[in-house]
């Protein structure tokens, strides 16, 4: 069953601070819970289904309806790490499409950068079967996806300065945005000078740390066609975690491969026809490996898709990220699928900044990753399109 | 860190030794090891001496390390693909890892640890 058309995105919030010691993470999921709220033209009253992930403190959604009083006839805490919110729409638009619940709360919060939360070793992660086989050779984030990348510059011919372009789009794109947390415009060679991490990844292909949150609401047909502010309508979703095979582990590809054929179905459209795309950028290889998986361009040939502005709106070949991404902006709780929810509804409704708003934005794609570029990762996708689509 | 999923790949690098499971159902090797093939479904395997010969898949030279890590950069992690087939994350033990290249064979270097049963690294042969 195609869940084309059975929900509609009526209201998003993306907090505006970067840094919040000053609240605990629950206190931001109800900050941004209200914003998205506001935005939709409803109160708590009217929730009746809410999702949230790891990033929710306590025992997931039932310590969460808890502390904001929501009354649900339905909760998920699917958890893919940064993709997870990208899922949640999928799921909410399944849970609405089934008649379990017509308005649903997804919300997201954490404050890595003030100190409450890094990224570390929770006891899940330490009885995780693979852990022993992982952990013990000074595994980190970014070099994880270096691996990928350096797979990806074997394979393909992929350059850091190619990776580099990614960066520069997103920075020229963050210079609109009065609350991302970097501003300046950065060149490819000021990428290229920054310090290696893990190579060939240098610090400027890293996404930010960040405080903050955000929180979507997702509402049937009948439910949106009540409500004010203009609603984005969700035409398609996919969704695919790639493990690591039994070991055949292959680190060019993500699950967008899988998951960006299906949502691309299910809404009945094609690559070509998106007028813009958020992309999960947690790191630069992830934002080429990803346009790649979808179909944008041809495997191997992310590098010269991206270069000479291709991914700088709003007249580059594919006008991605246009509030800075997780690059520039804003990743908040190291999970950056939100804010590509939130950016993508600012598109369709012709409210990103007017310096990279993409002229008659019809069709916007949602990809969210989470995980381990390549090898055990969440991947989802969404195409969204205009309430008339 | 050994448990009773993978007890036997412990035991072997305690004898300096690289064992692998195999299904007996399907003969698929295992990676990570386990009491599950996830090839075939099957429960029931066997342990066998691997090679020790791989490949590097690849390799990055990490320069900022999380933790006691922080103290050993800049140090190589890597995918080394074992002649029996699995793709296994290691660290490449070299005093030049500038001249490291993906495709360069490798053999096994099980190194002893502080914390827990050895440690199955690689070095450039």
């Amino acid at each position: 069953m195609s869940q084309r058309g059975s929900a509609y995105i009526a209201g998003v919030y993306e907090h505006p601070r970067r840094e919040i010691p000053d609240l605990s993470v629950a206190q931001i999921h109800a900050e941004v819970a209200a914003g998205a709220l506001a935005d939709a033209g409803l109160e708590f009253q009217d929730v009746d289904a809410y999702f949230c992930a790891g990033d929710a403190p306590g025992f997931g959604p039932i310590s969460m309806a808890d502390y904001l009083g929501l009354e649900c006839s339905y909760v998920d805490s699917t958890e893919t790490g940064g993709s997870s919110y990208v899922t949640h729409v999928g799921h909410a638009a399944a849970a609405i499409a089934a008649g379990k619940c017509r308005i649903a709360l997804i919300t997201l919060a954490g404050r890595p950068r003030s100190g409450a939360t890094r990224p570390g070793m929770s006891a899940a992660l330490i009885d995780a079967p693979e852990f022993p086989f992982e952990q013990r050779f000074g595994m980190t984030i970014p070099a994880a996806y270096a691996l990928a990348a350096a797979r990806h510059m074997h394979e393909f011919g992929t350059t850091s300065a190619q990776l580099a372009e990614i960066k520069v789009a997103a920075s020229l794109h963050a210079q609109h945005n009065p609350n991302a947390f970097l501003r300046d415009v950065v060149t490819v060679e000021e990428v290229l000078a920054s310090p290696l991490v893990a190579e060939p990844l240098h610090r400027l292909d890293c996404c930010v740390i960040t405080d903050g949150g955000g929180a979507l609401v997702v509402v049937s047909p009948e439910v949106a066609r009540d409500l004010p502010r203009q609603k984005a309508k969700l035409l398609g979703h996919g969704e695919a975690p790639k493990h690591t095979n039994n070991g055949r582990i292959d680190l060019t590809h993500t699950g967008a491969v899988w998951s960006g054929p299906r949502a691309f179905a299910e809404a009945g459209v094609k690559p070509a026809d998106i007028d813009y795309a958020s992309i999960y950028d947690s790191f630069t290889i992830t934002v080429l490996e990803t346009i790649e998986d979808l179909g944008f361009c041809a495997k191997g040939d992310g590098g010269r898709f991206v270069s000479d502005g291709g991914l700088v709106a709003p007249h580059g070949r594919l006008p991605f990220n246009t509030d800075g991404g997780g690059l520039c902006n804003n990743h908040p709780s190291n999970r950056g699928g939100m804010t590509k929810v939130i950016e993508a509804v600012r598109q369709l409704r012709g409210e990103a900044h007017p310096a990279v708003q993409v002229p008659d934005c019809q069709l916007a794609l949602v990809h969210g990753t989470g995980g381990s570029l390549g090898t055990r990762m969440g991947s989802a996708t969404l195409i969204l399109g205009q309430p008339d689509a | 860190m050994a448990s009773p999923d993978n007890e036997e790949f412990f035991a072997g690098l305690e004898r300096g030794e690289l064992v692998l499971p195999r299904c007996d159902a399907c003969a698929t090797v295992i990676w990570y090891p386990r009491h599950h093939c996830p090839a075939c479904g099957g429960a029931r395997i066997s342990w066998f001496q691997a090679s020790g010969e791989g490949t590097i898949y690849s390799f990055t030279i990490v320069h900022k390390g999380i933790g006691e890590w922080a103290s050993f950069v800049p140090y190589v992690l890597a995918y080394v693909e074992l002649a029996e087939g699995p793709r296994v994350l290691t660290n490449i033990v070299t005093d030049s890892p500038s001249v490291l290249r993906i495709g360069d064979r490798v053999r096994t270097a099980i190194e002893p640890t502080s914390q827990g049963p050895p440690v199955l690294r690689f070095r450039p042969v």
